[in-house]
């Protein structure tokens, strides 16, 4: 099957500094597929690439088979896009920039349904300056899908807003992809890329690094699990150093820190615990995620 | 065109919602108008039908700075367009920049008529009923030579980086204009090297154009006039479209 997105060795400098270096990848139907890495990293640049708005020195880009520069009239029916840090005119009212983005494409949807789907139906009458910033966002996605597009293309898309927001507007992108849309958007969260795509690209220097999903990257470069749980029994230490993923078990007082490989460590834990009849007072498991599988590629956090 | 229609009444509605913005387009220009006349009025138009050739300099040295206040508005909301990303999100739909820049013609110019429309009635009785002024034609001339040379304002908010440069280099290149327009100097009294820079700018077919009409001269008069400053437009709207800049 051809990707709905293709995109194959991109590489783009502005002046001397090296936006874009090397990135391929390829997003299949019906996927929220998620370009990850710290701010600078490339992402953006990749982004606005795939958009049409720069054209790559080198390297090949496909939207639909479409080449998004030559074929720019043709995808703008098909791609909806939501830029990084875009705004409207402060007094334009959300129903007039719903309905001036209708005008411009030969199908729409229903304008006051998409508003009452996002959440902005009593912000109809509401000047853009007066939104809040997840208010905004969601116009910004509801102007991204007013033309019923195949693929939706999504930047940074809850840089700024509170944990509350963030949720909803994932919740938005799931129904998104729902309507069988294909998602291709960029974060600098993993907490989002590990709860909203399917498969993510970890970018680092204008390079990707590696490609899957967010549970086998983290199972491919992260296998290490770690169990902490209090007991006062002795003889639990014997029994944890018999579990075959293990490979460390501390002590700290009455601490316990078990250490080991696989996914089955937790479970093996725990029927142990069930076998010897351990009395424990605290349990709680330590699992690897998006953060930790950047950081043993990278050797730096993605926050810094 | 749906587009640009569509755009253009979605930015005057926008517009209006400013108040700073309506008073200082139309309600200062009116009001300054009002007073003038009121203390200068009948002298001015007197005098035009008497001795002809300096007392139109008033009139249409005002007409030309009301242009040139709409170019450097023109300039300024484009970039502030642009700095504010507002371009770049209308860049990922089928709007070209052309329709957008004429959007923002079409309401300055609008509000240049709406201006003139004002004056004119509300100054009618400052106006001695023997004055021969041809008020209609002189309007239509204006909005005309608006217009045209709004399309400098095209060329240069197609190129200025921020909002900040816009000002400066809008008075840069447009006090210079005014200087070159003949309206101070004529032109053919010009050295001749000054002389074919003011004959490559449109100002001089401007002043050209509303001096002739002021003075009840007529359109054929001036058909030369006229070409000319379509032949700008068309230049400048080209050269902008090209070179036109999103962020």
């Amino acid at each position: 099957m051809t990707p709905i997105i293709h995109v194959s060795g991109i590489r783009k400098a502005y002046g001397k500094t090296i936006a874009v270096d090397d990135v391929s990848f390829d997003v299949e139907e019906g996927e929220i597929f998620g370009l990850i890495g710290p701010n600078g990293a490339g992402k953006t640049t990749t982004m606005e690439c795939v958009e049409g708005l720069r054209r790559p020195d080198r390297g090949t880009i496909a939207v639909l088979s479409l080449d998004p520069i030559r074929d720019a009239r043709t995808l703008q029916q098909k791609v909806g896009v939501q830029l990084q840090q875009a705004h409207l005119q402060k007094r334009i009212k959300v129903r007039e920039a719903v309905d001036l983005w209708a005008s411009l494409y030969p199908r729409a949807l229903d304008g006051d349904a998409l508003l009452e789907r996002l959440g902005l139906a009593d912000k109809r009458q509401a000047w853009f300056m007066t939104l809040s910033g997840g208010q905004k966002q969601r116009l910004f996605i509801a102007l991204a899908l007013i033309h019923d597009p195949d693929v939706v293309l999504l930047d940074e898309l809850t840089t700024g807003l509170d944990p509350q927001a963030r949720r909803a507007i994932w919740e938005l992108v799931r129904e998104i992809r729902a309507r069988g849309k294909t998602v291709l958007l960029t974060t600098h969260l993993m907490e989002e890329a590990e709860r909203l795509c399917d498969r993510v690209a970890i970018v680092e220097r204008g390079r990707v690094i590696d490609i899957g999903t967010p549970a086998g990257l983290v199972r491919r470069h992260c296998p290490q699990q770690t169990v902490v749980l209090d007991t006062s029994d002795d003889s639990a230490g014997r029994h944890f150093e018999a579990i075959p993923d293990v490979e460390s078990v501390t002590w700290q007082d009455r601490r316990c820190t078990i250490r080991g490989r696989g996914a089955d460590l937790v479970t093996h834990v725990i029927q142990c615990l069930a076998e010897h009849r351990i009395h424990v007072t605290s349990f709680k498991t330590e699992l690897p995620n998006l953060e930790d599988v950047f950081l043993t590629l990278t050797g730096h956090s993605i926050r810094e | 065109m749906k587009a640009l229609l569509k755009l253009t009444r979605l930015e005057v509605k926008i517009f209006v919602r400013e108040p700073m913005g309506v008073i200082g387009t139309v309600g200062i220009p009116v009001a300054v108008f009002l007073i003038t006349s009121r203390l200068l009025g009948p002298r001015i138009a007197r005098a035009a039908i008497q001795s002809g050739s300096a007392s139109t300099v008033l009139p249409v040295l005002a007409s030309i700075l009301m242009a040139l206040s709409a170019i450097s508005s023109l300039i300024t909301i484009v970039s502030i367009y642009r700095e504010g990303g507002i371009l770049k999100r209308l860049r990922a739909t089928p709007l070209s920049p052309t329709v957008i820049l004429s959007a923002h013609v079409l309401v300055k110019l609008l509000f240049t008529v709406l201006t003139l429309v004002v004056m004119v009635l509300l100054g009618r009785r400052y106006i001695p009923p023997d004055a021969q002024v041809p008020l209609f034609s002189y309007g239509v001339a204006l909005t005309f030579a608006t217009w045209a040379i709004l399309s400098i304002g095209f060329l240069i908010a197609s190129i200025v980086p921020t909002a900040r440069f816009a000002q400066p280099i809008a008075a840069v290149i447009m006090y210079p204009m005014v200087a070159l327009s003949g309206l101070f100097y004529p032109i053919d009294a010009l050295p001749q090297s000054l002389e074919w820079l003011a004959r490559a700018l449109p100002l001089g077919y401007a002043v050209s154009l509303l001096d002739g009409i002021w003075r009840g001269e007529g359109w054929i008069a001036h058909l030369g006039d006229v070409a000319a400053l379509t032949l700008f437009f068309l230049v400048f709207t080209a050269i902008s479209s090209r070179v036109f800049r999103w962020e």
